[in-house]
């Protein structure tokens, strides 16, 4: 497997001025996880405690110097979000610490993502390196309030969350109190609006922005949303340095990621890797199976491609910008060989169908409609056109929503079908798919391979 | 008279009231039975617009416009209704009593469900005459006393009209009824939520024999217009209401 | 300074009113909600300015704009997962 950088431009994706270690620029992340949040999280099975934490990173580093030194210190290490948008995450701490009202923080750890589990993990091995990057954050923020925002779905993850609090109450090492919240769990509810919206007191739903949050958000006060990942990056940006930071990743990615990795692998699980590592290193990393052809990246908003065609690109924004993908937050999915991806790709289209926020007409009805076709698609059995009826309707319900959800179920949708294009003109003529014929038994009934969750509690948006 | 100090020349018609009911009643009468009927008419194609019922004939738009200025001119003739009443001597209403409930002499409850529909209508009126300057929330919140203000119109008709006994007058109030009753019910058939649609179905099903019942046990009996509170010097003992013109300023 | 149409996707409900007095700039999806044209041409600002006047839901707009930009977007939210 080649890793080949073609020596295109990754963009100027980050930070405005270029203060590069030159040897970075010439290294290229090697295949192998690197431990730096994941570090000692085989030694137990369950969360660091406050001590093993502090003999484990150091205790949580005091500013002498103020606030300005830890927005510095991000700044130079070029952290981006973690969370999927990948946004500058110094940009946002000084656009919220330039306003005049004291600040909020809040910690997204919502994860609504199905096929995602790194910030679930992170929070329940190293509960302590987020709450470290909350505290750190709000101080260079000049924040009186903070929160972290949980599924309620996942109330043992809360039950950590809050025995790390406490903890951290008893030892009195923090200057604010962190409150811990558990939320609707809703696919847009890990949204950044979303989460602002509940806090105040509304539905876990998307707002029509502007004013967005670090301008306006909880309780009307500038607001900092971050991934609990990017919090706990803060975290150990606050203890070893920017240099250090920048020791592993790229120029244009720094530090190292969490990714999910499922599927056709053997190996399935959350790796952190170094940024800039190429998709098919990280692939490798968990065991790729043989007879996997596609890889679904970034999510369930992502895209569909074929592993050849991205193999050698680095997992980053910028790297997969020229193909037409994301990381996300960090998600591989692997079409194991039996598997049908347009089958997997109605059911996740279904899935976000039901997920929206009903608030939008045209992602209301167009995205269970395009669902529809797809899954007619999938089991064969078209009526009509449905390739032609769903090219038309992708270009109907992009950009008619009040957010993004309609854009990225559309985008998963036509990437399903652009990478799985023989497969879907073999289903439109109502034959079935290659991937039944390559399957070990001939025409059964395909198994589901991406988890789908069950429905939230339908209307319950509080 | 009041009406003597104003127009001389119509002074003289109007003593004829002394004798029977004047213009101005009969004024009263039909403006109010008009009204109501552009008020069904509004109400139903308010009710039409929520449950999207468009055609070739009626488009959204006529629909929309036509709800808005049929509203309009049952506010006019409410207000020719309110003016004859109040002009016309022989009950005695004052013009406060078309705004403040329970401020006439005359049938003061009925006459009340009457100045609070009023009330509700101008406030209707003038929040859709608004609606682009006010928050949308404050139009819809008041919008939905329309619901309200219908019925109320209705109860008033039956409880303060001398002619609640007249048949045709009481097949046309229960023709409005009807339209009115069928568009909520062909809406409410509509909902999304079932908890909603029962209970408007319900609702509007009890409105309806709350309504019969009324009038059964109401303007239908005798001596209704004493039990409705025409004050006793108006009361003549040969003619409960009925509608007719009595000699001696009969009871109406 | 172009004029042009926007909607408040979230207070839309699919009335259907605008398309109904400005075709020429309003064109209805399959499901009943509105596709706007990019701008509106000065002959026809009287007849915007009716349908947004008309719309039960006051989802419509009329705004000036400094520049054309691309493929009109509601400002929109940013996954942030």
């Amino acid at each position: 497997m080649s890793h080949a950088y073609a020596g295109d431009d990754y963009g100027s994706y980050g930070y405005p001025g270029d203060r590069v270690s030159p040897r970075s620029r010439d290294r290229r992340p090697s295949a192998r996880t690197t431990p730096r949040l994941t570090l000692d999280w085989q030694r137990t099975d369950r969360a660091a405690t406050l001590r093993e934490h502090s003999a484990r990173f150091g205790p949580l580093p005091r500013h002498a110097g103020g606030r300005p030194d830890l927005l510095d210190q991000v700044e130079a290490a070029r952290l981006t979000g973690r969370g999927g948008a990948g946004f500058p995450t110094a940009t946002k701490m000084r656009a919220v610490a330039a306003r005049r009202r004291p600040a909020v923080v809040v910690a997204n750890g919502m994860e609504s993502e199905p096929a995602s589990e790194k910030d679930q993990a992170l929070l329940a091995r190293a509960p302590h390196l987020v709450l470290d990057g909350i505290s750190l954050a709000a101080g260079a923020v000049g924040a009186a309030e903070a929160h972290i925002c949980l599924p309620r779905t996942r109330s043992w993850l809360t039950d950590s969350v809050l025995a790390a609090v406490a903890e951290r109450q008893r030892a009195g090492i923090d200057q604010i109190s962190i409150a811990v919240h558990e939320l609707p769990h809703h696919y847009v509810s890990s949204e950044e609006t979303s989460l602002v919206h509940w806090l105040n007191g509304g539905e876990a739903k998307p707002t029509t922005t502007p004013p967005r949050p670090f301008e306006r958000g909880v309780g009307k006060r500038p607001t900092l949303v971050d991934n609990v990942e990017t919090l706990a990056h803060v975290a150990l940006i606050a203890r070893y340095g920017a240099e250090w930071f920048r020791e592993v990743g790229t120029r244009e990615a720094t530090g190292t990621m969490l990714t999910t990795v499922t599927g056709g692998v053997s190996r399935p699980g959350v790796y952190e890797v170094e940024a800039g590592t190429a998709v098919g290193d990280v692939l490798e990393l968990a065991g790729l199976q043989a007879g996997a052809e596609a890889v679904l990246i970034g999510g369930y908003f992502g895209t569909w491609h074929d592993i050849a065609a991205v193999e050698g690109r680095p997992f980053t924004a910028a790297g997969l910008h020229p193909v037409g993908a994301s990381p996300g937050a960090g998600v591989l999915f692997a079409l194991p060989a039996e598997a049908c991806g347009l089958a997997e790709a109605a059911r996740i289209m279904r899935y976000l169908a039901s997920q929206g926020a009903q608030q939008c007409g045209p992602c209301m009805f167009g995205l269970p409609a395009v669902a529809d076709d797809l899954g007619q698609l999938a089991a064969g059995r078209p009526e009509g056109d449905p390739l032609s009826r769903m090219q038309r309707r992708f270009g109907v319900i992009t950009g008619r929503g009040a957010c993004r959800h309609p854009d990225g179920a559309v985008r998963m949708a036509a990437s399903a079908i652009q990478t799985f294009q023989a497969d879907a003109h073999a289903h439109a003529q109502r034959r079935a798919c290659f991937s039944a014929q390559r399957g070990r038994h001939h025409g059964r009934q395909q198994t589901a391979m991406l988890p789908v969750p069950r429905p939230f509690a339908e209307g319950d948006w509080r | 008279m009041p009406g003597g100090q104003l127009w001389p020349a119509a002074g003289h018609v109007l003593a004829a009231s002394s004798y029977g009911p004047s213009p101005l009643w009969y004024t009263a009468r039909a403006t109010g039975v008009v009204a109501l009927i552009l008020l069904t008419i509004t109400v139903a194609l308010g009710v039409a617009g929520t449950a999207r019922l468009s055609s070739q004939l009626l488009p959204g738009v006529v629909r929309s416009g036509l709800h808005r200025n049929v509203s309009l001119l049952a506010v006019a003739f409410v207000v020719v209704h309110v003016l004859s009443s109040v002009l016309d001597p022989y009950a005695g209403i004052k013009l406060i009593s078309a705004i403040v409930p329970f401020s006439s002499a005359y049938r003061p409850f009925w006459l009340s469900l009457g100045a609070i529909a009023f009330d509700m209508l101008l406030a209707l009126v003038l929040t859709s005459l608004l609606r682009s300057r006010i928050p949308y929330r404050a139009w819809s919140v008041v919008h939905w006393l329309g619901y309200a203000c219908w019925p109320i119109a209705l109860w008033h008709g039956l409880g303060t009209g001398t002619d609640s006994r007249l048949s045709w007058v009481l097949i046309l109030f229960g023709a409005c009824a009807l339209v009115v009753a069928g568009a909520v019910g062909t809406r409410l058939n509509l909902a999304a939520s079932s908890l909603n649609r029962t209970a408007g179905l319900a609702g509007t099903a009890a409105f309806v024999v709350a309504t019969i019942v009324f009038v059964a046990v109401g303007p239908l009996q005798p001596g209704w217009a004493r039990r409705a509170g025409t004050p006793a010097s108006m009361l003549g003992s040969a003619h409960p209401a009925s509608g007719t013109p009595g000699r001696t300023g009969a009871a109406r | 300074m172009t004029m042009t149409l926007q909607i408040d996707p979230i207070a839309c409900t699919g009335h259907g009113l605008c398309a109904d007095l400005l075709p020429e700039l309003i064109e209805l999806d399959e499901w009943g909600y509105p596709i706007l044209a990019d701008s509106v041409p000065p002959d026809l600002l009287a007849h915007a300015r009716r349908a947004v006047s008309a719309c039960p839901a006051l989802a419509l707009r009329l705004v000036r704009v400094q520049h054309q930009l691309g493929p009109r977007h509601q400002a929109s939210a940013r996954p942030g997962r």
